[in-house]
């Protein structure tokens, strides 16, 4: 038995619900040497916004137990130069590309990226990062997120629902009191999926120097340390709400990719594991494949949500 | 770029906390030029999670006469938990290792020509790109200045002398050469040198930041062309996560894509 490894996200079909998250797979071209990138599920884009970002001040990363921080600051060549040099070897890889998109100023620019991205054939559906916690620090401090307002996340979400027909996914934030209640906005307004966790807001200090070891103080948290995490918001938002989730956070091998059907994900996406093994989502994807088999499942669909309590 | 599981042929400990580790890894070191790093996973635990990246330090045969390089060599340090397990890692073991990785130094200016000079510039660990550089640039004018704080961290004395350069030493203490920084030395290398105008001159340095930014100083000051090795934190080593910029004059700029070697000029 050959179990069937194809889900749907919105009118996105997967031949196989494995992707790679945004901001940890640059746009493909970096991995090409490592692996067929034709067997990925989906390919989702480091976040691009309308005009171009240069990013934070180095230094942008740093290792902490078990994870990663990194304040890069959506460094993207800005959509227009992205649609003609990193599109056409995108388009060339016959996988379905995920645009993730982020607003440095209020819904509007939410708006006017959708529209462009709407035009894009290739585009396989737009995923709207309203989560990153690298972009607009107050004095030093992380920013206040779209994603933790559930108003402010319907109505991003609903205005760019007006102008695309395209698979929307929302990109939520882990750093805030109830998960199901932003899920639920974004339900409400319009979207097809839920996309959980971004990075969730952290730091660390270099004691020697007394200096924070990121040079804008705060960045985003990722890697195993966070999995519990993601994973109980995966779970939670399953409950509440109807959407599929394509859940990420700390993924790094089969077992943890599997926690995450389990617990109610449709799709996961692996994001700083292909740091540490580039081909790391094709032996997942294999591996998803041989526990179905072995366990005479016959698709990942069954597998979604089947938590036993 | 290559990702493979290599062996381990050689780890020891050479000199206080340096250690010297040979690895057989003939995919990578076949690409290899010089100034490229290899990233390497040190544990299979989630400590340390990333991967660590070191300067090939120079490409091996495993007998005279054979030319294909079969080996890459690295020189550590031990500073933290990554290279302390680095130490631990016995022959024969294997090593999970990404490489070559990064732009290397563009040494055909100098490579074969008689007109020019060569100056490398190594501070403390800097010298490990340098010899295999060293090795590789055939021209016959080559000085190598090495710095370090005090003697017994002065690395790689033998191996710049046989690959034919004139080394001149300096250290903090005075214990070996010259007293004072490794850039006092530059300079005057490059104000007797200047008054023959015989030679055009090239730097090329590796080691910590303000030696870099004061042979960088030097440089312009004396117009001379000069390469720098930068070393970033970074988390993939491959061009994907913008961790690792530098500020260059054309904006950021990855240090394991675009680098390591940038031209000293183009540094903000
Ligand atoms: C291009 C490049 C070439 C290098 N070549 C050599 C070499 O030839 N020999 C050598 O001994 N060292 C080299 N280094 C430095 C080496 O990578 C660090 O010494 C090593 O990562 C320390 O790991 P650790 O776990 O022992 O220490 P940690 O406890 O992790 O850190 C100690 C220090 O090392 C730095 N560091 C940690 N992880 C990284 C990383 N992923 N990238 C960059 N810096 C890091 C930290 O900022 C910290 O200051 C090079 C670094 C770069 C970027
Ligand atoms: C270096 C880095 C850059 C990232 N950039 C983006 C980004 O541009 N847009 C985005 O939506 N998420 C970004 N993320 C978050 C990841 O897509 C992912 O949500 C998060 O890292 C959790 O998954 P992980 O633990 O598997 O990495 C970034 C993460 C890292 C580590
Ligand atoms: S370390 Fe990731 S881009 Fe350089």
């Amino acid at each position: 038995m050959k179990p069937n490894l194809s889900v749907n996200i919105g009118k996105l079909k997967l031949k196989n619900p494995v992707m790679v998250a945004s901001g940890t797979f640059g746009y493909a071209e970096e991995f090409s040497d490592f692996m067929d990138l034709k067997k990925l599920g989906a390919v989702v884009t480091k976040t691009i916004t309308l005009n171009p970002r240069q990013g934070n001040s180095p230094p942008r990363t740093c290792e902490t137990p078990a994870g990663m921080l990194n304040s890069i600051g959506l460094e993207n060549p800005g959509i227009e130069v992205f649609i003609r040099e990193k599109l056409p070897f995108l388009k060339k890889l016959g996988v379905p590309i995920i645009m993730s998109v982020a607003s440095e100023d209020g819904p509007e620019e939410f708006v006017a990226l959708a529209k462009r991205m709407d035009k894009i054939k290739e585009a396989a559906a737009i995923e709207l990062n309203i989560s990153c916690p690298n972009i607009g620090h107050r004095s030093n401090l992380p920013p206040k997120l779209i994603s933790q307002d559930p108003k402010a996340t319907y109505k991003v979400v609903n205005s760019v629902r007006k102008v695309t027909q395209k698979t929307l996914i929302t990109k939520l934030s882990p750093s805030v009191t109830s998960i199901s209640e932003i899920a639920m906005a974004a339900q409400a307004a319009g979207s097809d999926a839920i996309a959980l966790i971004n990075t969730l807001s952290g730091m660390s200090i270099d004691v020697e120097k007394r200096k924070p070891k990121l040079a804008v103080v705060t960045g985003g948290l990722s890697g195993p340390a966070i999995r519990p995490i993601a994973l109980k918001m995966v779970w939670e938002a399953y409950n509440k709400i109807k959407l599929p989730i394509i859940g990420m956070g700390g993924i790094i091998d089969i077992s943890s990719a599997l926690e995450f059907f389990i617990a109610g994900a449709s799709a996961i996406s692996i994001g700083t594991a292909n740091f540490v093994n580039p081909k790391i989502s094709i032996e997942i994807m294999s591996g998803i494949r041989k526990y179905l088999a072995r366990n005479k499942i016959s698709g990942i669909e069954k597998l979604i949500g089947s938590l036993k309590i | 770029m290559v990702q493979l599981k290599a062996k381990i042929i050689y780890n020891k400990k050479f000199k206080g906390d340096y250690w010297h580790c040979i690895i057989d890894a003939p995919l990578i070191a076949k690409k290899s030029i010089p100034g490229q790093f290899v990233n390497i996973k040190l544990s299979d635990t989630l400590e340390p999670f990333l991967r660590r990246p070191f300067s090939i330090h120079r490409i091996g045969s495993p007998a005279k006469g054979n030319f294909l390089p079969k080996t890459i060599e690295i020189l550590y340090k031990i500073i933290g938990q990554g290279t302390e397990i680095l130490s631990g890692r016995k022959k024969g073991e294997y090593l999970d290792i990404i490489g070559p990785l990064g732009n290397g130094f563009d040494y055909t200016r100098t490579h074969e020509h008689t007109n020019t000079r060569t100056i490398l510039v190594a501070g403390g660990m800097g010298v490990a790109p340098l010899v295999f550089l060293s090795e590789k640039i055939k021209a016959k004018a080559k000085v190598a200045l090495i710095g370090a704080r005090t003697k017994a961290q002065v690395l790689c004395e033998k191996e710049f002398k046989n690959s034919g350069c004139d080394v001149k030493i300096a250290t903090d203490d005075g214990s070996a050469g010259f007293k004072g920084k490794v850039t006092e030395l530059l300079r005057q290398v490059l104000l007797t040198n200047s008054r023959t105008h015989e030679l055009t001159n090239y730097i090329y340095a590796c080691g910590p930041k303000p030696m870099l930014k004061a042979v960088a100083g030097i440089a312009k000051k004396y117009r001379v062309s000069a390469q720098i090795s930068l070393e970033e934190h970074m988390a993939c080593g491959i061009g994907a996560c913008l961790g690792c910029v530098v500020k260059t004059k054309t904006g950021y700029k990855r240090a394991c894509k675009d680098g390591p070697v940038f031209e000293a000029q183009d540094i903000i």
